[in-house]
């Protein structure tokens, strides 16, 4: 095959062939919404007791109020609606759950990194750490964390940790931080700080026995060799596992909020919508979470980008 | 206050680390004795976690709804036997294996045909990234909708979020043979599926484990949190969600047992047979 290059190779080697695969996602979408919606509207008619056409009974599924699937304009018309028409406090708005959503996951994410990397130093610097705390992390990630979700959340609530803050602190933003975003996040810290740990462990052994050789012959001590040496060394395992952790720590955030009682958050928008048949919803909260993934996934590439080329390690 | 537990907890946590720090300075000279002792320093720096937990949780006088002490929840393990092998058999031998199973063969013959393909290769790969990294646990209630409430609606989910994993692992490792290698195969006048089977699908296998590692962890979890949104009065989803409301987390920490117990197991199975098919990877030979 003749290797394009340019434009014209951007546009043959990624546009064509992703457009083409979205575009048949789309049009399979549809087909499926009205196989599916299609016995419904069966039924409808045989109720009236009137026949219905080809044309009219792909036109009604379309425009379900409750369709098994709706179609992608719904969920996208519902998208609009409840984002850009819908003031942004507002509790039906898809931006303010979002936001909540967003808030712990971010939370979390620094939480679950800076938890990974401290580890990650403990276990490079001791010999005992190493071979005792390395083979529980491992094992930590086989058990299904995320079905301690529930009952983390609801044993933090009920411990209800802004008791312990101080009074001065009561009714301001430190409370609501404490006592709504923290058990979430905690969470989502729990499910990033593996990918990180796991990672930097890698990152900060991976310098060349030669460079540590020639790091000796300078007499440089400990944290003269981790600064210079094994930190730099570390920093792209840092950004490639922080792309898996910022994901993972959206779904932990998302988790965290089923077992609130739905209160608010994207994950609680799923809840309701599957308690009271609401699919649009459910659909429209699941497309606005991946498009959070999405985003979230790409900021940290752009950040990756952005520090490898300061740092002359541009590929 | 008990202090006599915590004070016991605490020796023991200082002794179990005296002794890791004099274990991790032995060096034997037989290679059985590094293994068990290799065996032996996590093993007593787990015993001595779940002394202090113990310790703690009853030195301090901790109400069990908090959090129950491990000799409270071992308790409760042995004494329900019949209800968590129920809730087992529900949700991992029903739901998960089935789903686990579609999943990774629907994914792995997805990515041999994309392989085949070099258009859908460039159109599909970045779309199956795309769709690893997104929160597909969120499909859940939706399958459950579809579905039903039973075993069959946690299969669909745990098939949705295996499949992306296998799909992007397996393309990968089927593009992981060398060039010269498969060079080689060309002078041998072997055709496509000759060379599928002899070279790329074993230059592929430590990329199809770590695909099958990542989705047992990822099946267990759909198939649980699938249960939140809706199950028949039995599994394990079913029971976490239920016991938590009534307050008996000492149930719901058993149940997080049995599950840490699948995770751990079918993880460990998963890597034996590994280390049986992938013999000659660097990693296992040295």
């Amino acid at each position: 095959m003749r290797e394009r290059t340019g434009l014209s190779g951007i546009f043959y080697d990624r546009v064509l062939p992703v457009g083409t695969v979205v575009a048949v996602i789309v049009v399979a979408w549809y087909a499926f919404a009205v196989l599916l919606n299609a016995p419904f509207e069966r039924d409808q008619a045989a109720r009236a007791g009137t026949e219905i056409s080809t044309s009219q009974l792909v036109s009604n599924t379309m425009a379900q109020d409750r369709p098994v699937l709706p179609a992608p304009h719904q969920v996208a018309s519902e998208i609009w609606e409840t984002t850009a028409l819908k003031k942004i406090t507002s509790k039906r708005s898809l931006v303010y759950h979002g936001w909540i959503t967003l808030y712990s996951t971010l939370m979390g994410f620094v939480l679950g990194t800076g938890l990974g990397i401290l580890l990650a130093v403990l276990i490079v610097h001791s010999n005992i750490l190493d071979k005792s705390l390395m083979p529980w992390i491992i094992t930590s990630q086989t058990i299904p964390i995320l079905a301690i979700a529930p009952m983390l959340i609801v044993v933090l609530n009920a411990i209800d940790l802004s008791r312990f803050l101080p009074d001065a602190l009561a009714g301001t933003h430190v409370e609501y931080i404490v006592k709504d975003v923290l058990p979430k996040a905690l969470i989502s810290a729990y499910l990033s700080f593996f990918p990180v740990a796991v990672g930097m462990v890698k990152g900060l052994r991976s310098p060349d026995v030669m460079h540590l050789d020639l790091m000796r012959t300078y007499n440089s001590s400990r944290s003269q060799v981790f600064w210079k040496l094994r930190w730099p060394s570390a920093v792209p395992f840092l950004f490639t596992s922080m792309k898996v952790a910022v994901a993972i720590s959206l779904v932990g955030a998302i988790v965290g909020e089923l077992p609130t009682g739905a209160v608010a958050g994207l994950g609680a928008r799923l809840l309701t919508g599957s308690y009271y048949g609401q699919t649009i919803q459910i659909w429209s909260a699941l497309v606005s979470a991946a498009v959070l993934a999405a985003m979230l996934v790409m900021l940290v590439d752009l950040s990756s980008r952005i520090v490898m080329n300061r740092m002359g390690m541009a590929r | 206050m008990n202090s006599g537990v915590l004070i016991a907890a605490l020796l023991f946590w200082v002794a179990a680390w005296l002794a890791n720090m004099w274990l991790v300075r032995l060096r034997p000279a037989h290679q059985p004795l590094t293994q068990s002792i290799n065996l032996l320093i996590p093993a007593l720096f787990g015993a001595a976690l779940i002394a202090l937990w113990e310790g703690i949780t009853v030195g301090f006088n901790i109400p069990s709804v908090l959090l129950p002490p491990p000799s409270m929840i071992w308790a409760r393990i042995t004494s329900s036997v019949d209800i968590l092998w129920a809730d087992f058999y529900q949700t991992f031998l029903k739901a998960v294996l089935a789903g686990y199973a579609i999943g990774c063969a629907s994914g792995f013959i997805a990515a041999v045909v994309v392989d085949r393909v070099p258009f859908l290769r460039k159109g599909l790969l970045p779309v199956g990234n795309l769709v690893a990294a997104l929160p597909v646990i969120g499909i859940a209630p939706i399958m459950v909708m579809w579905f039903g409430f039973d075993w069959h609606s946690k299969a669909a989910v745990v098939v949705v979020m295996t499949f992306f994993p296998m799909l992007v692992n397996t393309v990968a490792g089927l593009a992981a043979s060398g060039a010269m290698e498969r060079d080689l195969m060309r002078t041998y006048a072997s055709g496509y599926w000759q060379t599928l089977v002899k070279l790329r699908l074993p230059a592929a296998m430590p990329f199809i484990f770590n695909a099958l590692k990542i989705n047992s962890t990822l099946a267990l979890i759909g198939a649980i949190v699938a249960e939140f949104f809706g199950t028949p009065i039995v599994g394990m989803g079913f029971r976490i969600s239920t016991e938590v409301g009534r307050m008996n987390i000492d149930m719901v920490w058993a149940e997080i047992f049995v599950a840490a117990l699948a995770g751990s197991l079918s993880y460990g199975l998963l890597a034996l047979i590994e280390r049986a098919v992938t013999f000659w990877h660097p990693s296992y030979r040295s």
